[in-house]
């Protein structure tokens, strides 16, 4: 495996590093993704969709709170505005995710590589690829996707074919792997920089204020992670504006590196 | 009417696809606006924070378990443990946890 990746002048060497790297990383989130993609498969299937549709829908969407209401809908016979529209809606933070990403590629990466690396932006994905340190190589993101795409497909299809036949411990178990993740990629930052941490202190209250007060727990997950998203942002954007020099820093950390 | 459902998919990967990939082609200057660069600056890490607390108290099916995990992961990212550390971390505890408490 490692003389593949040292050896020849083709993409292997130029960007073998990068592409394991992604894959190392990749790994915790496809294991993760295999669990979510099996219990939406349940959903699936009864939508009626059969293990390759599954396969071929997971593969184009990547996006648990979408997918799921989509198939929810599917099974509800739904018209296909309705689903256009409750997807969207479902999917607007990955307009915000996407647009956070277009800062951080080099003006001089082609549209190809913005295609392939927009085509698989997840929260999770995303999260690897902004926590690494200036600008974004799409390779890093190419080697976390295959890990991540597959067991999500992968997933997805087991869950119609076969229904849920892993041990409820070990679903209940795996269930948390996400969001270890994303506390790996929260806690670091926010003990550097005491904004981001009063941030993330804001996002877990107001989170909690959203799930247990009646009036607002009615709101959907994707909905309540946008509004409080574009509010607590703004407001941390309005109170502690970013330096440029702050800006900067982040990039010549990465120079070095 | 009857829907089908290879349109169904069709239709939503074409909604997602483009709510993904289109800011991402179209964007190719660096914004200018001080509140729009700090907005996006922050914006990732609401994100996830929104979507981790109180979602993992939820996910396991012993709370108390979740929460335990929370806070070691907490703990471990502090100090430094690396993606795949605090994950398996949170995992491990919540199996342990559940079998000696359900």
């Amino acid at each position: 495996m490692s003389q593949v990746f040292a050896s020849g002048n083709g993409i292997l060497a130029r960007h073998g590093k990068a592409i394991k790297e992604g894959m190392r990383d990749g790994v915790p989130i496809g294991a993760g993704y295999f669990v979510v993609a099996f219990s939406l498969g349940i959903a699936a299937r009864s939508a009626g969709l059969t293990p390759w549709e599954g396969f071929v829908a997971s593969l184009l969407n990547n996006a648990s709170a979408g997918e799921y209401a989509a198939f929810t809908l599917m099974a509800a016979n739904a018209s296909y505005l309705e689903l256009a529209v409750v997807t969207l809606i479902a999917n607007a933070r990955y307009l915000l995710m996407s647009t956070a990403l277009s800062q951080r590629f080099s003006p001089k990466t082609g549209t190809l590589h913005r295609v392939l690396v927009g085509f698989d932006v997840t929260d999770e994905l995303f999260g690897i690829a902004i926590a690494r340190p200036g600008m974004v190589d799409p390779f890093y993101s190419y080697g976390a996707f295959v890990p991540a795409l597959s067991g999500w497909s992968v997933g997805t299809a087991l869950g119609i074919a076969m229904g849920n036949v892993l041990p409820a411990r070990a679903v209940s178990a795996l269930s948390v792997a996400l969001y270890g993740m994303f506390l790996a990629i929260i806690i670091p930052p926010a003990r550097q920089n005491r904004i981001v941490l009063g941030c993330v202190v804001v996002s877990f209250a107001a989170s909690l204020l959203f799930t247990v007060v009646p009036a607002l727990a009615g709101l959907s997950a994707g909905t309540r992670t946008i509004v409080l998203t574009v509010a607590i942002s703004s407001a941390a954007a309005l109170l502690f504006p970013v330096s440029d020099e702050e800006l900067q820093h982040d990039e010549e950390d990465a120079d070095a590196a | 009417m009857q829907h089908n459902t290879l349109v169904y998919i069709a239709v939503m990967s074409a909604v997602t696809l483009s709510v993904k990939i289109l800011p991402l082609t179209l964007i190719r200057r660096p914004i200018k606006s001080r509140f729009v660069r700090s907005f996006l600056y922050y914006v990732p890490y609401v994100t996830l924070a929104v979507m981790t607390f109180p979602a993992i108290v939820q996910a396991t099916d012993l709370p108390l378990a979740g929460a335990i995990a929370l806070i070691v992961g907490i703990v471990a990212a502090w100090f430094g443990a690396s993606l795949f550390q605090v994950a398996a971390t949170c995992c491990v505890l919540v199996l342990i946890i559940e079998f000696l408490m359900l």
